[in-house]
């Protein structure tokens, strides 16, 4: 049995589980639907074309994981941003970890989906926004239809969050072959601000494939800092499906520090649902072997006077390969857009491919939209003039890869994220940066 | 300290230097001049360590070893300093951060600690000062957007930094006006000592009334076709380079 058939058939078991009479009960019914006709995408599909789930999907997953033993403390810190407060929401094998985490309901709520899902007082959210801006493609079907467990963040007007939140999916290897489906809920409603920190990590070699979906609601005037931070494990595969709608003069932002796994798929899609909106997209990715990540972003400007800010930059070894697909749709109405795109790799073996393609879709005819991409190799040059200096060769290479990445960090608001991001940085380039930059 | 002899130099299979003749002594300032051409930029990017530059014949002494096979920053760990004429901008690398690295991997190479970090500062605040180089102006990216000028007084400031044995100076002079020609020349001229030297690499005369040479040699065709004392120089600014060129190919 393949895995979609696997998925399939056991939706039966899962609804049984879960109350069916629920309003989410028809949604989960017609994404399973959804998926069932499609499938999974292949290399046929468009959206696809650059990035095959084949080698992915070849393992017996294990669809609902069993129960794991607890996890010390101590054995996951280095996962953490452990040297600053925070709450944190965090799942081992996709099970809630109460004595791992740290949620609130302490005028905001930093909770469970399973919670949002179940309990009445919750009801008028999940109406509002479960759902509403996640895509019908088959992997986000995949997820909604089996929907039930993750993060759930609500955020009243005027909060200012002051420590950020961490939602961390652990998986422990007892599973010869783990799927993970996570699905946050992010609601942040006027004048608030929150920052969000998310990453996936296996703790064994055994294949793990995530397909997490996160729907965040910006409302107006609202901040948004969102981190994510990729540095898996050789066998864990990660797509991630991130729906972003704003209001009115809200900001949010998306980091992707991408420095590990073996296949990662980003589906980042922003929704601008109001004038003087700000978006800013950025990522930071750097691999070697023969991993893979791809990066698939859309910007909808849908109304007036809003801005993007797309900033990504790749630095590919041995046979790593990357792929940038940048879609930017202006409509009509949406006037005085300001949308600016950039794209720039390093190729530092090769073996080492990219694939970057800008797609703009502009149907307004007063607007600023620019878009760039560059694939290069290390500027010899500048190598020879920090050399000339007494800095050796390995080193002037790191240093100046290290530099080309280094204007996304410039934007990370948390220090402490910063600082990990900067040490991941020097890990994956194998030097000792003593310094800042 | 530095001795060429018959140096030959190739760059992708079009020879430009042609064997040069070269001793420079410790205390001593020489100059090159030499028309457009003449393989000048050349000849100071192969003995700083350039690995786009084939040395087919000849060597390169420093201190008395053959430094034709060693790296760029193993030269520059030994003292050899180049200022470019055209310095490299590098975005995300702040002056200070950079000169902290140079610093420190030189010490490294020479099997020293890290300098201490209060030591460093005071170090580069000193020298910023002796080149009259603004504080903020360190903590910007390496060159970028940089004037023509503070490009040059950067490259000073990094060669008063490391304090090289032996300083080489390409078209140093170029983009800069008379201020800061006179800043950059007091900062050449106070590094100097008994222990090092300086070689000058320039198409004008300008800068050598501010960095007097001991011994000015004219580079012409990938050769040193003559060499003499200042006054030469004075003698290339009044007739130029056409009348080397006819005494040459006549």
């Amino acid at each position: 049995m393949d895995l979609k058939e696997k998925l399939v058939s056991s939706f039966l078991a899962f609804e049984n589980r879960v109350d069916l009479d629920s309003e989410v009960h028809d949604i989960r019914s017609q994404a399973i639907k959804n998926f069932e006709t499609s499938g999974f995408p292949t290399k046929k599909d468009e959206a696809w074309k650059y990035t095959s789930l084949k080698g992915v999907l070849k393992h017996d997953y294990s669809v609902f994981p069993k129960h794991a033993d607890a996890i010390d403390y101590k054995d996951v810190k280095e996962y953490f941003i452990h040297d600053i407060e925070s709450y944190k929401i965090v799942f081992v094998d996709g099970k809630y970890s109460s004595h791992l985490s740290k949620t609130t309901h302490d005028g905001i709520d930093v909770c469970l989906m399973s919670a949002a899902l179940t309990k009445t007082k919750y009801k008028i959210l999940i109406d509002n926004y479960f759902n509403k801006i996640a895509e019908k493609d088959s992997i986000t079907s995949l997820n909604t239809a089996f929907a039930s467990e993750g993060a759930f963040i609500h955020i009243p007007k005027g909060k200012i969050v002051e420590k950020p939140i961490q939602i961390l999916h652990f998986s422990t290897g007892k599973e010869s072959a783990t799927m993970l489906q996570p699905r946050n809920l992010i609601v942040v409603d006027e004048n608030s601000h929150v920052q969000i920190i998310e990453r996936h990590q296996s703790l064994t070699g055994n294949p793990v494939l995530t397909n997490s979906v996160t729907e965040i609601f910006t409302n107006k005037r609202a901040i948004v800092d969102y981190y994510k931070i990729q540095n898996d494990r050789q066998e864990a595969s990660l797509i991630d499906n991130t729906f972003i709608s704003q209001k009115d003069q809200s900001i949010c932002s998306v980091h992707t520090f991408s420095f590990g796994g073996k296949l990662t798929r980003n589906n980042l899609n922003f929704y601008q649902k109001g004038e003087r909106i700000d978006s800013i997209l950025k990522g930071v990715t750097i691999i070697g072997g023969k991993q893979h990540v791809d990066h698939n972003t859309l910007v909808h400007h849908i109304e007036p006077n809003c801005e993007s800010h797309q900033d990504y930059k790749g630095i590919f070894d041995q046979s790593a390969t990357g792929v940038f697909n940048g879609k930017v749709v202006v409509n009509k109405e949406a006037q005085k857009t300001n949308a600016f795109q950039a794209n720039n790799n390093i190729l530092v073996s090769d073996k080492a491919t990219i694939n970057t393609k800008p797609q703009l879709e502009i149907f307004a005819d007063d607007v600023k939209c620019s878009h760039g991409c560059t694939i290069g190799q290390i500027d010899e040059s500048a190598l020879f003039y920090m050399r000339s200096r007494g800095i050796p060769e390995k080193e002037a290479r790191a240093l100046l890869m290290y530099a080309f990445s280094n204007n996304v960090l410039e934007s990370v608001k948390i220090p402490q994220i910063k600082n990990r991001i900067n040490t991941l940085i020097a890990e994956k380039l194998d030097v000792n940066i003593g310094f800042d930059l | 300290m530095l001795k060429i002899n018959d140096l030959h130099a190739s760059v992708e299979d079009k020879a430009i230097l042609r064997g040069i003749n070269l001793e420079i002594k410790p205390g001593e300032v020489h100059a090159i001049m030499g028309p457009n051409g003449s393989g000048k930029s050349t000849l100071s990017s192969v003995i700083a360590g350039k690995e786009e530059y084939e040395v087919t014949k000849g060597c390169i002494e420093f201190e008395g070893e053959d430094i034709g096979e060693l790296a760029a920053e193993e030269r520059a760990h030994k003292g050899v300093f180049l200022s470019f004429q055209y310095p490299v901008e590098i975005p995300g690398v702040s002056v200070t951060n950079f000169m902290k690295t140079a610093i420190n991997e030189s010490r490294k190479a020479q099997g020293l600690e890290d300098m201490p970090a209060n030591e460093m500062l005071k170090l580069i605040r000193q020298k910023a000062e002796m080149l009259e180089i603004d504080r903020k102006f360190l903590s910007r990216s390496l060159n970028q957007g940089f004037s023509g000028g503070e490009k040059k007084r950067n490259e000073i400031f990094q060669m008063a930094m490391l304090e090289p044995k032996l300083a080489i100076l390409d078209e140093t002079d170029s983009g800069l006006d008379i201020d800061a020609l006179r800043i950059v020349a007091n900062g050449v001229n106070k590094l100097k000592s008994e222990d090092n030297a300086v070689l000058v690499i320039t198409h004008y005369q300008r800068l050598l009334d501010h960095i007097v040479p001991d011994y000015v040699h004219v580079l012409y065709n990938g050769r040193i076709v003559k060499s003499g004392t200042k006054e030469l120089a004075h003698e290339l600014e009044e007739k130029g380079y056409d009348w080397i060129k006819e005494e040459v190919n006549a």
